[in-house]
């Protein structure tokens, strides 16, 4: 019954996987794309907390304090470019990102 | 330890069924707030972890920025989520697959998990005693001494950040008035009042 690192780390994989299914399943919608990739983060930082608790070893929370700065970034970024492409498209489809044809 | 055990299983479930509720919700809005809530069971596992600063800055962080950030756009974009959600059926198969895979490659490789000998032995900074120096105090230590450049670093990062989301969405919208303070201080009686004389009966 004891609660160990692979407990932790078993609810942390399958977040990500969660996430990892939110971004196949809702493939149209960037906005829940962009939750699917905050959920993956979420995963990787309980990874980081929970290696740093049972190695002992504090730079895991460090590292885990610079992915929320990066995660946070990352979300204010990508829901400014979400706002502009939506004011000049009317529309947030992922099919109708095409305008760069790449 | 059955206590810690019991904690574990409730917010690690309760996370789990948070996530499932996110990517699986109809409106947007709700999967926001189910993100909100997987954010605050994260938090109660960091708690529980050991590692009370982390979760307190999920809390204010996740919680109060970057989720009310995602509430705010949802709101504000008025789009069509139910025609977003053409196609969901015909992406169940693979990405159930893919998901599948993955989870099951990922507990295999968790489970069968050893530390490396001699690992433990090259701790980069190992953790003080929790009854001497709390978790927040030895972060601190750390941060600001050892890993002061990637602090400053993350905090240019965020700059940057803030600047590009502003530049990116700020625009001069054409047609709106605004008060012009140099053109009001610039105007001389003499251009714009007239005296005029004006003939008994008869109009300007």
């Amino acid at each position: 019954m004891d609660i160990g690192l692979g407990h932790y780390l078993t609810v942390a994989a399958i977040l990500f996987t969660l996430g990892v299914f939110g971004i196949f399943l809702n493939r149209r919608n960037v906005i829940i794309i962009l939750m699917s990739i905050e959920l993956m983060l979420l995963a990787v930082n309980i990874n980081l907390v929970a290696f740093s608790v049972h190695l002992g070893d504090l730079v895991g929370q460090i590292f885990a304090m610079f992915i929320l700065t990066v995660a946070a970034a990352e979300a204010a970024i990508g829901l400014a470019i979400l706002v502009v492409y939506f004011r000049n498209r009317g529309s947030i489809a992922v099919e109708d990102i095409n305008m760069m044809k790449g | 330890m059955v206590i810690q055990s019991i904690v574990f299983y409730v917010f690690s479930c309760a996370l789990l069924i948070c996530g499932v509720m996110v990517i699986s919700a109809r409106n947007p809005v709700h999967s926001v707030l189910w993100l909100i809530a997987a954010f605050f069971q994260a938090a109660g596992l960091f708690v529980l972890m050991g590692a009370e600063f982390l979760a307190m800055i999920l809390v204010i962080v996740y919680v109060g920025a970057v989720a009310v950030l995602f509430l705010f756009v949802v709101m504000m974009l008025d789009i069509n989520f139910v025609e977003l959600r053409r196609g969901v059926v015909r992406y169940l198969p693979i990405g159930g697959l893919i998901g599948l895979v993955l989870v099951s490659e990922l507990v295999a490789m968790v489970s069968g998990w050893v530390p490396a000998a001699g690992a433990l032995a090259q701790l980069g900074a190992p953790v003080p005693p929790v009854d001497q120096i709390s978790n927040t105090r030895a972060l601190g230590q750390l941060i600001y001494t050892q890993y002061f450049y990637l602090f400053q670093t993350a905090g240019m990062i965020l700059l940057v950040a803030m600047i590009g989301a502003i530049v990116l969405t700020l625009r001069s919208r054409e047609g709106v008035r605004r008060q012009n303070v140099p053109a009001q201080l610039a105007r001389r009686r003499e251009d714009v009042v007239a005296v005029r004389k004006v003939p008994t009966r008869g109009g300007v």
